[in-house]
């Protein structure tokens, strides 16, 4: 699975972009998120508080509670701020 | 009959005339706009000495294409434009544009709004700020920009939209 940061996501985790396999038990972005906080402290950082997270699975805007499936990009930022 | 969006996401700056253009044509009774532009500041916070624009490269062009699909399908335009620059801009450039034209100013006008309003909420862009103090931060989203996008359902499709071609 590729997973993109973007915003100070990024910044915090230090990379813009990882590819990983996460273990079975993973089932939900939520599950993901968990997950990813125990790989390194940029992203405990990054992931300390979920109300801050969005996503995007597959360049679709998803919940936090989207099922991972078998989604081959899936990417985490900020509330957007455009315009 | 309804040309294909213009969907731009671009370093470059734009002209919004030559835009507005574009638009014109012989069914078209009008042609509304928006042009964003990156502002210093405002009241008493440090002044903003820059802003930087992320974006996330291909589903902001999708996103961008969604969000005027849907106000195609909202009101009757014969046309429709948005463009988002990206990078390092300066306070006075322009940042966004959006245009819609139609054969009756209140589907252009309307769509503009409508258009804009999205493109705050469903875009997947980020600013950051740099400040005069020399801080560097990233914009927080603002609730106002979230329900001006969800005043647009809370507004139903068929009803408002039937109402807003005939005007």
């Amino acid at each position: 699975m590729k997973l993109l940061y973007f915003a100070w996501l990024r910044e915090k985790i230090g990379q813009a972009e990882e590819t990983l396999t996460p273990p079975q038990h993973i089932l939900t972005v939520r599950d993901l998120i968990a997950w990813l906080r125990t790989r390194s402290p940029g992203h405990a950082a990054a992931f300390a508080d979920t109300r801050l997270i969005r996503c995007a699975i597959g360049q679709e805007f998803a919940s936090l509670d989207s099922p991972l499936d078998s989604a081959a990009e899936l990417a985490f930022f900020p509330p957007v701020t455009g315009g | 009959m309804a040309e294909s969006p213009r969907i731009l996401v671009q370093a470059a700056d734009f002209n919004p005339g030559a835009e507005l253009a574009r638009l014109a044509g012989a069914e078209v009774g009008g042609i509304a706009s928006f042009t964003g532009i990156v502002r210093a500041g405002q009241g008493a916070g440090p002044r903003v000495s820059a802003l930087t624009l992320e974006h996330y490269p291909g589903m902001t062009e999708a996103a961008l294409s969604k969000i005027a699909a849907r106000a195609q399908a909202r009101w009757a335009l014969t046309g429709c434009t948005i463009i988002h620059r990206i990078g390092r801009l300066l306070p006075g450039e322009n940042i966004v544009f959006v245009a819609a034209a139609s054969a009756h100013r209140g589907a252009a006008l309307r769509a503009v709004e409508f258009l804009i309003d999205y493109l705050k909420t469903s875009a997947p862009f980020w600013k950051a700020e740099e400040l005069e103090t020399g801080e560097r931060r990233w914009v927080a989203a603002r609730a106002a920009d979230d329900a001006a996008a969800a005043a647009w359902n809370a507004r139903g499709v068929g009803g408002a939209a039937a109402r807003e071609n005939k005007e």
